[in-house]
């Protein structure tokens, strides 16, 4: 059963050849084509990022705790700024997709590798340059246009290092979008003999969903950012009116991506969550095509919204009222798929290991986020809470509460896989509690600030907003130590964890029945699929 | 450290000011939406919950599949969006009516600039970063930028709206509650976004009209117009009793302009300040381009209200209109209006102007 390779290390006498230990050396690693290894590296590259984003985070709660501001207005603005590109383009973007994703696709469908694993190191590249550029800015000086670059702050007025993190936000996006090339094309001629649609894992199913965003949508981002740098730099009229650009034309383009980016963010980690409830609670997802719809679903509907971004920019009323509704639309399979999960549990065998808290803590965080939605989609509530830190508190409990926790959960559940090694049970359940509890206690609090008015984006603040700042830094220092704590016991676990075998949870999908880790092609043969995903056992029952 | 904190705590606002009319109608759509949630969440949680408690593995070895259901996917597709249905008509109910200020409103001109909000009152009046409103009276604030994009918002009033470069923005609230309420500016424009702050004071309408009744100094905004009007060498060509070689300004705000192109469009602040800012972009029918200097970065936004103040105020029935007859002049194409366009005599006109 599920914990049956907890505390028994094996005392193996030669490891079997594996895809970690079947070539050594940097170069082994940098011209790579296995997909597994190059989820590897991408791994190590999002997480150096993720604590990049994370520690401009720390330094900014630190300065918010006083309301005049600890730092300059300056430094926080440029703080704030990098803090978004970083986690938005550098981490959220890539997370699931580029390191979980690329590691198990081709496994759950019984492939030897991606369509084009060349192809899939490119992407690698492109996002290594991607994040220098942007590093580069950081150190010249930084950029302070926030992550959304705002025209014609930043193409006239900013005098920080707009072009250089552009440029490497332009370029990352390259690599998202030959991630999402390559997922498409590897879902559609790569499945293994009997793996049909729908018999596809979940986490597939809204990786696919994924990368149709990916594919349509990031080239809208490199057009605006390229019309950006040419009226900085030409000074040609696009954005700026008093060169006869339109400020809102921007905003169309950028949110014409960005948008849909949410869902490139989230979608990944909805998979991930089906995952782990079937695997915990021993059974099959409740109302798989329902879930799988939705998330084809999510994709299309995702993007048709993003005016609801621009209801107070002066756009007309009737464009405002087609957003919103539409903007409502799109939340029916968010609630289709968080239904669906808590169903699963139902008559189901369940345990509490460490990957189906992060569920848990995903579910209750992602409900949350999704709800506070309504309120921005609801014109008159859009209204008075537009740019203040509830509009904060809500996309954090979405891409934190929601897609950190599940990529959390996903690193948890698969790192035997991925490693070979199991973790610390007890240090990694004392690491999901903390996070749980630092994450509510650093946004909670936005949402009453954000209602009582407090603006986003600002250094210095009224004294009467101080205390719920306070507490939000409390959080936030809470919230750093829960992601360390894993870094630690993870890193810890390469060397000292004891052996996982190859289905350490006794789950269902392809992927435990190979190795761990699993060899360069996977499968020493192509596996043969007779049977759907999350085979738990014999259907017993049919409600309705 | 954390003694000094305590105090913070003990007397923590959690809730904004309720101090307009439309503030107490978004708090009711706001508390509506709050305990959908709270139902939402509670549901999800008790669910979660209970059945990871009830079936946990100790409880329950062997779990019973179960494929799913068509009933209940579609309950609960359909039932949540009929609650969401009622969420998007109120809130878009209520945003339709912020859109449309009352007649009455009394108006305020609202000038947004890298790191400041200046307010212009009808009277002259001007102040920076405050904005003085009498109470129970609706309030319409026509909104410019000089610079990049800001947002206008008072919290207490639940009001908010983006001040875009390029156009003219509005919003209107009726204060209920004399005070003093916060002002902030909630569109990112900068290094001193967090100092683009001010306040907001309702007072009773007496001592309102006590505070107003202080005056500019320069008198009113229509007069301040009129003295720009002047030193710009608008008058040169634009005539107030007879067609020039520009058109006629008399009684044309708010009325329907025929335009060269073949459309016809009505003279309102937009129009008004795009035919200051950059004459040649509608042509009035019968009339040259090029006529007219651009004056786009020689006015500021905010010399451009005072000349829409003046235009405004220049009334149909003034009695030196000879030829008017007591009806609105329509404007129709004027037999001078061919002179040579080569004698720009307005050129050269900026240099007179009032800098703030």
């Amino acid at each position: 059963m599920a914990t049956l390779a907890h505390g028994t290390p094996e005392i193996a006498a030669e490891e079997p050849v594996n895809y970690l230990n079947v070539e050594h050396g940097w170069k082994s690693w940098l011209f790579t084509t296995d997909h597994k290894r190059i989820a590897v590296l991408y791994l190590i590259s999002i997480t150096l990022m993720f604590f990049v984003g994370g520690f401009m985070a720390v330094l900014f709660r630190i300065n918010l705790l006083e309301p005049e501001g600890i730092f300059s207005a300056e430094t926080y603005n440029r703080l704030f700024s990098m803090h978004g590109i970083v986690m938005v383009f550098f981490f959220l973007v890539p997370s699931i997709p580029a390191t979980l994703a690329n590691f198990l696709i081709p496994i759950m469908i019984g492939a030897k590798d991606l369509a084009f694993p060349r192809i899939n190191l490119l992407s690698w590249y492109i996002y290594v340059v991607g994040a220098i550029l942007t590093m580069y800015a950081v150190v010249r000086g930084g950029v302070d246009t926030g992550w959304t670059f705002y025209a014609p702050y930043s193409s006239t007025f900013s005098n920080s290092y707009v072009l250089a993190a552009a440029f490497g936000v332009f370029t990352a996006g390259f690599s998202s979008i030959l991630t999402g090339l390559n997922f498409i094309v590897t879902v559609h001629k790569m499945r293994a003999p009997g793996m049909t649609w729908s018999r596809l894992p979940l986490f597939v199913w809204s990786n696919y969903a994924t990368g149709l965003i990916q594919v349509l949508g990031t080239p809208v981002l490199a057009i605006v950012l390229l019309l950006l740098a040419f009226e900085r730099i030409a000074h040609v009229g696009i954005f700026d009116p008093n060169i006869g650009g339109d400020p809102i034309l921007f905003q169309h383009l950028f949110w014409f991506y960005s948008h849909p980016a949410v869902y490139i963010m989230i979608l990944p980690g909805m998979g991930v969550i089906s995952e782990i409830v079937s695997c915990f609670s021993r059974k099959r997802v409740f109302g798989y095509n329902f879930v799988a719809f939705s998330s084809m679903a999510i994709a299309v509907l995702s993007f048709v919204v993003w005016g609801h971004h621009m209801f107070i920019t002066g756009e007309s009323v009737y464009t405002g009222l087609a957003f919103s509704f539409l903007s409502f639309m799109v939340a029916v399979p968010s609630a289709i798929k968080v239904f669906n999960w808590t169903a699963t549990m139902y008559k189901g065998s369940v345990s509490f290991d460490t990957p189906m808290l992060y569920a848990f803590g995903f579910i209750g965080l992602f409900t949350i986020g999704g709800l506070t939605g309504l309120f921005l989609a609801t014109l008159a509530t859009d209204v008075a809470t537009h740019g203040t830190y509830f509009v904060v508190a809500h996309f954090h409990y979405v891409m934190v509460g929601g897609m950190v926790m599940a990529f959390l959960g996903g690193i948890h559940f698969w790192w035997p896989k991925m490693t070979g090694r199991m973790y610390s049970e007890a240090w990694s359940k004392f690491a999901a509690l903390i996070v749980f509890i630092g994450f509510n206690l650093t946004f909670f609090p936005q949402f009453i600030l954000g209602y009582m008015g407090m603006p986003r984006r600002y250094h210095a603040y009224p004294p009467e907003f101080q205390a719920l700042n306070v507490l939000s830094s409390a959080g936030a220092s809470v919230l750093g130590v829960g992601y360390i704590i894993p870094m630690i016991y993870l890193l810890w676990s390469l060397k000292y964890g004891p052996k996982a075998g190859p289905n350490p949870w006794g789950a269902a999908g392809l992927e435990w029945q190979t190795q761990s880790p699993p060899t360069t092609f996977n499968f020493d043969e192509t596996p043969i699929v007779t049977e759907e995903a999350y085979n738990y056992g014999p259907l017993e029952e049919v409600i309705g | 450290m954390l003694a000094n904190l305590l105090p913070l705590f003990a007397d923590l606002p959690l809730f904004p000011p309720v101090a307009s009319k439309q503030a107490g109608q978004i708090d009711d759509l706001y508390w509506f939406l709050v305990a959908v949630s709270a139902i939402m969440t509670a549901v999800i949680f008790i669910g979660v919950v209970g059945f990871a408690f009830k079936y946990r593995r100790r409880a329950n070895a062997h779990p019973t599949q179960i494929e799913g259901s068509t009933v209940l996917e579609l309950t609960w597709s359909i039932l949540p969006f009929l609650v969401m249905l009622v969420m998007f008509w109120w809130g878009a109910e209520l945003f339709f009516q912020a859109q449309n200020p009352p007649k009455d409103a009394m108006e305020v001109f609202v000038t947004g600039k890298q790191w400041m909000w200046k307010v212009q009152y009808p009277d002259g009046t001007r102040e920076i970063d405050a904005l003085h409103v009498p109470v129970g009276q609706p309030v319409k604030l026509t909104m410019a930028s000089e610079d990049v994009i800001h947002s206008f918002s008072i919290p207490a009033f639940r009001v908010r709206h983006d001040v875009v470069p390029g156009h003219y923005d509005n919003l209107w609230f009726t204060p209920t509650k004399p005070g003093k309420y916060h002002l902030f500016c909630t569109e990112y424009c900068g290094n001193q976004h967090a100092g683009m702050v001010g306040w907001v004071y309702a007072m009773e309408p007496r001592e309102y009209t006590k505070w107003a009744s202080g005056g500019g100094g320069e008198g009113s905004l229509a007069d301040q117009g009129e003295a720009l009007f002047q030193q710009n060498g608008c008058s040169t060509c634009h005539l107030l009793d007879q067609q020039g070689r520009c058109p006629m300004l008399r009684g044309i705000y708010n009325k329907p302009v025929q335009l060269a192109d073949g459309r016809t469009v009505t003279a309102d602040d937009a129009y008004l300040r795009e035919s200051i800012l950059d004459p040649n972009a509608k042509i009035v029918s019968g009339f040259e381009p090029n006529i007219m200097p651009n004056f786009k970065g020689q006015l500021s936004e905010e010399n451009v209200i005072q000349l829409i103040a003046y235009i405004k105020s220049l009334s149909p029935n003034t009695p030196a209109s000879q030829q008017a007859g007591g009806a609105p002049p329509p404007i129709t194409p004027s037999k001078g209006a061919r002179a040579a366009s080569a004698a720009n005599a307005a050129g050269g006109a900026t240099s007179g102007q009032v800098k703030q």
